[in-house]
């Protein structure tokens, strides 16, 4: 809560803290990377499937590991800069007469849906399903693309 | 409302292996998810390999232990910048020790869609013989 009053100027000290916060993120980033940011876990939505999001110059890659599922078990569509992939993964019946010594597959629904950071033309989306890895590829809107600039 | 025809994938981190020896390439080892399952005649394991090749999965059985490792390229382009990441890559590697007598000539094995199915079939004197009890 901030009290104004006459003699008072908030911004000041506001800009004071907020740079102090600033310096404390950064000597805690460094911190981490001090650790090999490894043995620290990834941070996560926790919500299957895990994505992993990358871009290049033109183009943003959503990955995720989605061993034994078939590409019609799946669903993947784009609106706005939201991309959605629902599915289920069922994991086929054995049969009767099975003794099981272990059991960590396992097989349910999931609904995932992503906000790209851009602006994304959704008619040029494709998605690929190759060895248990979906990868999805979308382009950048053209008004998205960063433009070299010539100095002359 | 509930879903009542399956229930909700929830999401889990991959499980890290320590390897029995210390690793002399880099990168992370995780241990793949299995099912292993044994019916009269056979031993079925299935495992999830996302992004191994076939080329690059090794299958090894020998004193009855069970070495499954897989390679995993990176599908990510040279020019590909990290927004976020959520799940590491990295090899395969997992061991188990069979109980049974394995038939090594009839092992079925199949890498699809990033999940390996290998078939084991129990050595004939592993196999139970059904002894009927004559009644007089």
């Amino acid at each position: 809560m901030i009290i104004r009053s006459p003699f008072y100027f908030p911004n000041v000290s506001f800009r004071n803290s907020f740079s102090e916060l600033e310096r404390m993120r950064q000597d805690m980033d460094r911190l981490m990377e001090g650790y090999g940011g490894r043995y620290f876990m990834p941070q996560t939505a926790g919500v299957f499937p895990l994505i992993n999001l990358t871009e290049d110059k033109d183009d943003y890659y959503v990955r995720a590991e989605l061993p034994g599922l078939k590409a019609d078990e799946l669903n993947i569509s784009v609106t706005g800069n939201n991309l959605s992939i629902t599915g289920e993964r069922k994991i086929a019946d054995r049969g009767e007469n099975v003794y099981y010594h272990r059991r960590e597959r396992e097989d349910g629904t999931f609904s995932r849906i992503i906000a790209l950071p851009g602006e994304v033309d959704a008619n040029k989306v494709d998605a690929r399903l190759k060895d248990g890895i979906l990868t999805v590829h979308i382009p950048k809107a053209e008004k998205a693309k960063p433009k070299q600039i010539k100095i002359k | 409302m509930m879903d009542t025809s399956g229930k909700e994938l929830q999401a889990k981190p991959k499980t890290g292996v320590t390897a029995p020896a210390e690793q002399t390439t880099p990168g992370a080892v995780f241990s793949p998810a299995v099912d292993i399952f044994e019916t009269e005649k056979d031993i079925n394991l299935l495992a999830e390999l996302p992004g191994v090749k076939s080329d690059d999965l090794k299958i090894d059985l020998r004193d009855n232990v069970l070495t499954l490792s897989g390679d995993v390229t990176p599908l990510e382009g040279p020019d590909e910048k990290d927004i976020f990441s959520e799940y590491e890559v990295g090899k395969y590697y997992r061991q188990f020790t069979l109980s049974e007598e394995i038939d090594q000539n009839k092992i079925e094995a199949e890498l699809k869609e990033g999940v390996l199915r290998l078939i084991l079939p129990k050595a004939a004197k592993a196999v139970p013989k059904k002894i009927t009890i004559k009644t007089a």
